[in-house]
């Protein structure tokens, strides 16, 4: 009796190392897979070429990502650009002047928003968000597009990365002592005074993470900007012009990628890129949170 | 000075307010949307039967079952595959890891890192392991990735749960002269029971939803999958393809099955919202 409990929770405990241990594991083998398969590539060619050369014409061998990074970067930073304030302005309603009705009904509200599927923000996003900066933004701007391009991509993108930043920063009020606003109340300040010298000061470091893992978690975003996109090899010279991200990159072409010689390689290279640059965004800070919340 | 900063207020309050409702709006619009577009082509018809016959040049004849069956097939296997190493993790940060703080901080650390990583580098992952092993686009293929990338969301989610936990329960536990299995089965699993039911539906609705991960592991085919080695076809693939087709009764397909998939995401984050132990 004794020794079958004994038996079992020595099974138990082991169990839960190798489940651990697979998962601490992980990160570094999708690291090692993907760097292993790579290396076709960049035997070929130097990282730096790889990452600097816009010549992408996959038949010639020739790979050149840069497109592929500035389209990345362009429409996750416009993305942010449209969240980032919106998500702060709702964060501060939510944690310093909403009626309790009010954040009661906001919780699941956000849960919704975040547990919806990107394909079916694409969805929304070809039907509305599309015919919107054709007819209405393009002429406002007195251009022309079809309405595939880097805007409606950041558009999406920054609908889709609210529930994610606002869940971040409502958690970074959180966190500031209660006392620092009765501190400030009481000597004779307004509300919006007091979120503006002690809230956002207070939580500065904090709103910089959330936006720095929003950015992140945007930047791997695929299949709702890769529809409506336009997904044209093109360094794009205003938010008007088509892009093409990497992870759309990665998505679009994995069916022909076994007919071209190192076209594999170099969509592996392109995942490996993604997954550089989002973990070293996400550890740095996380890692800032994590001391702020520790000290 | 006063007046100015009275108003200074009222137009942040305002602002503020205005911000918030627009977030709203824009969920209430969307579900609208896909709603509106998609009511007209759902039907009974279109659920529960597989397509055949000329569907993808006329939209006529059959449905998207297929998507349906697979979708449901990926992701419950895979939520109870994730379950099975998610739980364990979860409960061994809480009950040994507990009393070295250092490495539980550094493993829920880890654990937020690689929650970070995106559903393509899962799926270009997964598909490098298939190609590696000779093995081709499969239902069980895709159960392991999508099990994979939603278990940092579960073993994070139950970890929250079981944090709440007093000690003192647990210390308990072991006066009595319970074993850390014990203890960990009987009371903190059945302790935090509603909250873990949570980090499931949570985990299962991110399973369905995903795209990019299944994507180059699962496939896509018009049959319902008999077995784990099939290919299979999933709702959000189903979409994603059917709106590509230049006919506007096939795209109205895939309006009609984003409603299916809405609903089952919006009926998914209720009832895990409803389950969700007040704090």
């Amino acid at each position: 009796m004794i020794l079958s409990r004994r038996l079992l929770d020595n099974v138990s405990s082991k169990w839960m190392i190798v489940c651990l241990s697979f998962f601490l594991i992980l990160p570094f083998a999708i690291a090692t897979g993907l760097v292993l398969k790579s290396t076709g590539l960049l035997k070929e060619n130097s990282f730096i070429h790889l990452i600097t050369s816009s010549d992408w014409s996959p038949s010639e061998g020739k790979f050149g990502f840069l497109p592929f990074i500035v389209s990345s970067l362009w429409v996750t930073i416009a993305a942010l650009i449209v969240s980032m304030p919106l998500c702060l302005l709702a964060a501060i309603y939510l944690s310093q002047f909403a009626p309790k009705w009010m954040i009661k009904f906001m919780h699941p509200v956000i849960d919704i928003l975040a547990g919806i599927p990107s394909v079916v923000y694409g969805v929304w996003a070809l039907l509305v968000i599309v015919p919107f900066v054709r007819n209405t933004l393009a002429p406002l701007f007195h251009t022309d597009s079809v309405g595939y391009c880097i805007l409606s991509g950041a558009l999406i993108l920054a609908v889709m990365s609210i529930p994610y930043i606002l869940n971040l920063l409502l958690e970074v009020f959180r966190q500031i002592p209660i006392e620092l606003g009765e501190a400030s109340l009481a000597l004779g300040a307004t509300k919006w005074e007091t979120i503006k010298k002690v809230f956002l000061r207070k939580g500065a470091t904090g709103i910089l993470s959330a936006y720095g893992l929003g950015f992140s978690k945007a930047l791997g975003e695929t299949l709702a900007v890769m529809m409506v996109i336009g997904n044209v090899v093109q360094i794009p010279h205003s938010v008007f012009d088509a892009g093409y991200p990497l992870p759309a990159l990665v998505a679009n072409n994995y069916g022909e990628m076994m007919s071209i010689p190192s076209y594999d390689s170099a969509l592996m290279f392109g995942s490996l890129l993604l997954l550089v640059i989002i973990l070293i965004i996400n550890i740095f800070f996380r890692y800032i949170i994590y001391k702020s919340i520790a000290l | 000075m006063t007046l100015r900063r009275k108003w200074e207020e009222k137009f942040f309050h305002g602002l503020s307010a205005i911000v918030t409702l627009l977030i709203v709006l824009v969920l209430v619009h969307l579900v609208w949307t896909i709603i509106a577009k998609g009511a007209s082509s759902l039907s009974w018809k279109v659920v529960s039967e597989p397509p055949n016959g000329s569907f993808y040049f006329t939209g006529e004849g059959g449905g998207f079952l297929n998507a349906i069956a697979g979708s449901f097939y990926l992701a419950v296997s895979a939520v109870i595959l994730s379950f099975l190493v998610s739980l364990p993790v979860a409960l061994f940060l809480n009950i040994y890891l507990i009393k070295v703080p250092r490495l539980l901080t550094a493993c829920r650390f880890f654990l937020d890192v690689l929650w970070g990583i995106p559903s393509i580098v899962y799926g270009a992952f997964g598909f490098l392991i298939l190609m590696y092993l000779g093995y081709r686009n499969s239902l069980g293929a895709g159960i392991i990735t999508v099990a994979t990338l939603i278990s940092p969301i579960m073993i994070r989610s139950m970890d929250e749960v079981l944090k709440t936990i007093p000690i003192g329960l647990q210390e308990a536990s072991y006066a009595l002269g319970s074993t850390k299995t014990e203890t960990a089965f009987k009371i903190f699993f059945k302790q935090a029971f509603p909250g873990l039911a949570t980090a499931v539906l949570l985990a299962f609705g991110r399973g369905i939803g995903d795209a990019a991960s299944v994507l180059f592991t699962a496939g896509f085919t018009d049959l319902v999958p008999h077995s784990l080695g099939d290919p299979t076809a999933t709702l959000p693939l189903f979409i994603f393809y059917q709106l590509s087709s230049p006919s506007e009764s096939v795209q109205n397909l895939a309006y009609a099955a984003s409603i299916v998939l809405t609903l089952i995401i919006l009926v998914v984050s209720i009832t895990a919202r409803l389950l969700k132990p007040k704090r």
